[in-house]
């Protein structure tokens, strides 16, 4: 196709993509290098008969035209990355120089918001991640095995879970695991414990936050995985039975080799949609004991005073290069592909 | 797999059919419970004394004198004014679906035809703009909207979910293409047929499959989201999703938290008949681009 056909071809959705993926993360790179102004104080003399007292009161008319005249907030440079709520490099060094043991250094660093939130939804990831190819292939697998006549309607249930919204999908769960819905109140009984409940235990929201992440994710997994089973072609198999191969060397050694290359797309993916968890702290009203870095971004945002645009961007770009970091060897090994490719 | 050599003993057909049977409970099990429990009241659903309530439906017989009541559908469309919500969201999706559709068969259709470097870098940048959280991209937005004084406002909306949609249905419909033999296409440009006429008469006429899935993935985005539509849209124009949560914000209201079961029952009911009319088309778009490596 000539060039200039192409352009006009491509210009719409070229010109989408630049203006709202493309330069959103431009502008997300400027305002985090700007802080909001802080608030303009005036001191008032007030004098009356017995004497006068200088108070200092906002000045309210000051802040607003400062605010005007620079919406964006003042420079900050990279003030806002190295602070308390994001890298936090001075309080580190004092904790660093001021604790006894490295343990409790770890403790007093992580339960600074960016690395806590950083090491949720870090632990997120890794155990979701494995867990939903695992379960998705078991479940590929077994509907395999299952008469053709009957599979549509099971593929139908099974894939549910992953069509909702996952605010929708939390909730739904969320209701049920709740103190009062039928799983925690049975819960609650079978532990003789009326107290227990998701809220009272950090590691019991976590492990339901992850329980659902694999709840979600692992239809995804299972429709790729199933998919891929129906290319595996029967000759290889047949041989492997005749030479006495069990079910579970045939899958080892014939099956996964054949769908491998599915298997790292479904890990990108399922990686790369792991690491925005935010909707299921919000369903499950998660907000005390897990944060993810999504998560911080948006409480920046809904801030009820000022919306904390510089500290929500400083997140959000190291939200991206984190991205980055989890997608570059995928990039590097495509470009070595089509290098050799040429 | 069924095949002649493969005989399966009768304990692992068991273990499998009790396998999928107990995972089949767990994914759809509790949608049901959602659906049965929203037409109690809450004192049964959400129930302090005995979870057996939401079946026997105790507190639902005393209040209304019914086994089953329609009160918190009633009250969320209402008084809660979730029709609003749902016309939003019915704006929304059709409007997102149209345009992403209008947009990606052009831009697909080019990628797949060009032979050039560029078009593999093009879908190599898609794809990193694929992966960047929604989040991180409206905080992006909401500094350049307020000032320009676009926020809150459906367009606003549409177009952003829109681009945001764009290198997922890039990626789709370029797999697609891809599969339509070129000789079709450069048989009528020898005719004499512009690239415009050829896509208009010889394309056009077959891509309706893949145009459909990828259709029903722009809707399932534009319907489900929550990032965009709740950071970018005014209260008075909240799609259902945002309007679910702020049920659950305001709870000192008795029937708050019901109207947000109904809620999530109204908003789950259309979009699971749709997948069921679709379900093939659901899974081939998932799996189109990941089976062929």
């Amino acid at each position: 196709m000539p060039n200039k056909t192409f352009f006009w071809f491509f210009l719409p959705t070229g010109l989408a993509m630049v203006l709202f993926i493309g330069l959103p993360i431009i502008s997300t790179g400027v305002q985090s290098f700007y802080a909001q102004h802080d608030q303009v104080v005036k001191e008032v003399k007030k004098c009356d008969p017995f004497g006068c007292t200088v108070s200092i009161v906002v000045d309210n008319e000051e802040t607003t035209k400062i605010r005007e005249a620079k919406p964006l907030g003042k420079f900050n440079g990279f003030g806002t990355y190295v602070d308390r709520n994001h890298l936090a490099t001075e309080e580190i060094k004092k904790f660093w120089n001021e604790t006894e043991t490295f343990g409790e250094f770890v403790d007093q660093v992580t339960n600074l918001p960016f690395y806590k939130a950083l090491i949720f939804t870090l632990t997120y990831c890794i155990f979701v991640t494995p867990n939903v190819l695992l379960l998705g292939f078991i479940i590929a697998l077994s509907l395999n095995a299952i008469s053709r006549k009957i599979r549509g309607p099971l593929i139908f249930g099974t894939i549910l879970p992953m069509i909702v919204t996952p605010l929708v999908g939390s909730l739904v769960l969320f209701w049920m695991i709740d103190s009062q819905g039928i799983i925690g109140a049975n819960i609650q009984n079978l532990m003789n414990d009326p107290y227990l409940s998701l809220k009272s235990s950090k590691t019991l929201t976590w492990i339901t936050i992850i329980i659902y992440g694999i709840w979600h994710h692992s239809p995804f997994a299972f429709v790729v995985f199933y998919a891929a089973l129906q290319t595996v072609p029967q000759e290889p198999i047949e041989a492997a039975i005749i030479d006495g191969a069990s079910r579970f060397q045939r899958i080892k050694h014939i099956v996964l080799p054949h769908i491998y290359p599915v298997v790292t797309f479904v890990a990108l993916i399922s990686l790369m949609d792991n690491f925005r968890v935010f909707e299921p702290i919000i369903g499950f009203s998660a907000e005390g004991s897990a944060q993810s870095l999504s998560w911080l971004i948006y409480d920046n945002l809904v801030n009820e005073e000022v919306i904390l645009f510089g500290s929500a961007a400083a997140t959000s770009m190291m939200t991206i290069i984190g991205i980055a970091i989890l997608l570059a060897p995928v990039l590097v090994r495509t470009w070595k592909e089509f290098k050799t490719a040429r | 797999m069924d095949y002649g050599l493969d005989k399966k003993t009768n304990t692992l057909k068991t273990f499998n059919t009790i396998f999928i049977i107990s995972w089949l409970l767990i994914a759809c099990f509790p949608f049901i419970w959602t659906f049965w429990g929203s037409f109690k009241v809450r004192a049964d659903f959400f129930s302090r004394s005995d979870w057996w309530y939401a079946i026997s439906a105790f507190n639902t017989l005393i209040e209304t004198g019914e086994k089953f009541t329609t009160n918190a559908y009633h009250e969320a469309w209402f008084e809660g004014e979730f029709w609003k919500a749902s016309k939003n969201t019915i704006i929304v999706t059709v409007f997102v679906v149209s345009i992403s559709l209008f947009l990606g068969t052009l831009g697909a259709y080019a990628l797949s035809r060009s032979t050039e470097k560029y078009a593999f870098w093009i879908l190599m940048a898609a794809l990193i703009f694929r992966a960047m959280p929604h989040i991180t991209l409206v905080s992006g937005y909401l500094f350049p909207f307020f000032e320009l004084q676009i926020w809150g406002i459906l367009p606003t909306t549409i177009v952003v979910l829109v681009a945001i949609n764009q290198p997922f249905t890039l990626w789709l419909l370029y797999s697609f293409f891809k599969t339509i033999p070129k000789e079709l296409d450069e048989s009528a440009l020898i005719d004499g047929c512009s690239y415009f006429q050829a896509f208009r008469h010889i394309i056009m006429p077959v891509m309706w499959p893949g145009v459909i899935t990828a259709g029903l993935f722009s809707l399932m985005l534009a319907y489900n989201d929550f990032t965009v539509t709740a950071l970018l849209l005014n209260q008075e124009n909240h799609t259902m999703v945002p309007k679910i949560q702020s049920y659950l914000g305001t709870n000192q209201h008795e029937g708050n938290l019901m109207w947000a079961v109904s809620a999530v029952v109204s908003a789950t009911a259309p979009l699971f008949m749709l997948v069921m009319f679709f379900q093939r088309q659901v899974i081939s778009g998932l799996t189109t681009g990941a089976v062929k490596g």
